[in-house]
């Protein structure tokens, strides 16, 4: 493919950007909310994947309908893991994971 | 360069601008509204994929609700004074020579990958009827176990959130 238009491949380099930021959010934060942050950002990535893919690939619908669940899991994801950092805020007044050793051995 | 590329360009620099804000900011609120921008950027991608039904269930279920409650969770659970300290991010040498690593593994695999040749012209169609009928028709069993999810999101959370009653 020509390096002038944009095509499948910048949508790739773009996806990979985004999940590398967020693997790297997930891996420092120490924050459980910035854990869930960077958890966003690679189901976000995940989900220009499909689409993209999907645009450039075969006509059809198929990749937008999996980017819609990947959106619906996330919107679940973080109400469920918020919940749960709450949870764990009222518990023990903390959320910074590195505090959090109640179940190490 | 035509307008559809700079386009792009403007949008894929807002998502990654935002998401590098998300991965480095040291404030747990700039991170936050850091993601906002990345999803506004992910928003406008989808547009330019002319997918623009994806693009209005990211602004409307991303934006209007995952950020909300991201927000409060901030908001709830520490207070605003101590905010600054409490996005610590550690071992980050470690991490960021493993995330450069896995870039580098993954563009040279894009790079190597056989790809699909794309059609010369692809017809753009509106995509809202198009997902509309796939997810009542092929997609009708994931669609049903999708609301079944979100059932089950819903008592967990309030499970989970609701005061303990003294046992």
């Amino acid at each position: 493919m020509s390096m002038t238009t944009v095509g499948l491949a910048h949508y790739l380099v773009v996806s990979v950007v985004l999940l590398c930021l967020g693997l790297y959010c997930v891996l420092t934060r120490r924050n459980a909310i910035g854990v869930l942050m960077g958890i966003e950002l690679i189901l976000n990535s995940a989900g220009i994947n499909f689409v993209a893919v999907s645009r450039y690939g075969s006509a059809g619908f198929d990749g937008q309908v999996f980017a819609v669940f990947i959106i619906m899991l996330a919107a679940a994801e973080s109400a469920i893991g918020l919940a749960v950092v709450l949870g764990i805020y009222r518990r023990m007044r903390a959320i910074d994971t590195s505090r959090l050793t109640t179940l190490q051995g | 360069m035509t307008a559809a590329d700079a386009m792009f360009l403007a949008l894929a620099a807002t998502a990654v601008i935002g998401a590098a804000g998300v991965a480095f900011s040291r404030h747990i609120l700039y991170s936050a509204l850091s993601l906002m921008v990345a999803l506004f950027g992910v928003a406008g991608l989808f547009v330019t994929l002319s997918a623009d039904f994806v693009a209005g269930v990211q602004v409307l279920i991303y934006v209007g609700g995952v950020l909300v409650i991201t927000l409060f969770a901030v908001m709830l659970t520490q207070g605003i004074q101590n905010v600054e300290v409490s996005n610590r991010a550690v071992g980050s040498v470690a991490a960021g020579l493993l995330t450069a690593g896995l870039f580098v593994v993954l563009l040279r695999a894009m790079s190597s990958a056989q790809w699909v040749k794309p059609p010369a012209d692809v017809p753009t169609q509106t995509s809202t009827y198009g997902i509309g009928n796939a997810l009542l028709g092929q997609y009708v069993l994931p669609f049903e176990v999708a609301s079944l999810v979100l059932l089950a999101v819903l008592v967990g959370a309030v499970v989970l959130t609701r005061k303990e009653t003294a046992e």
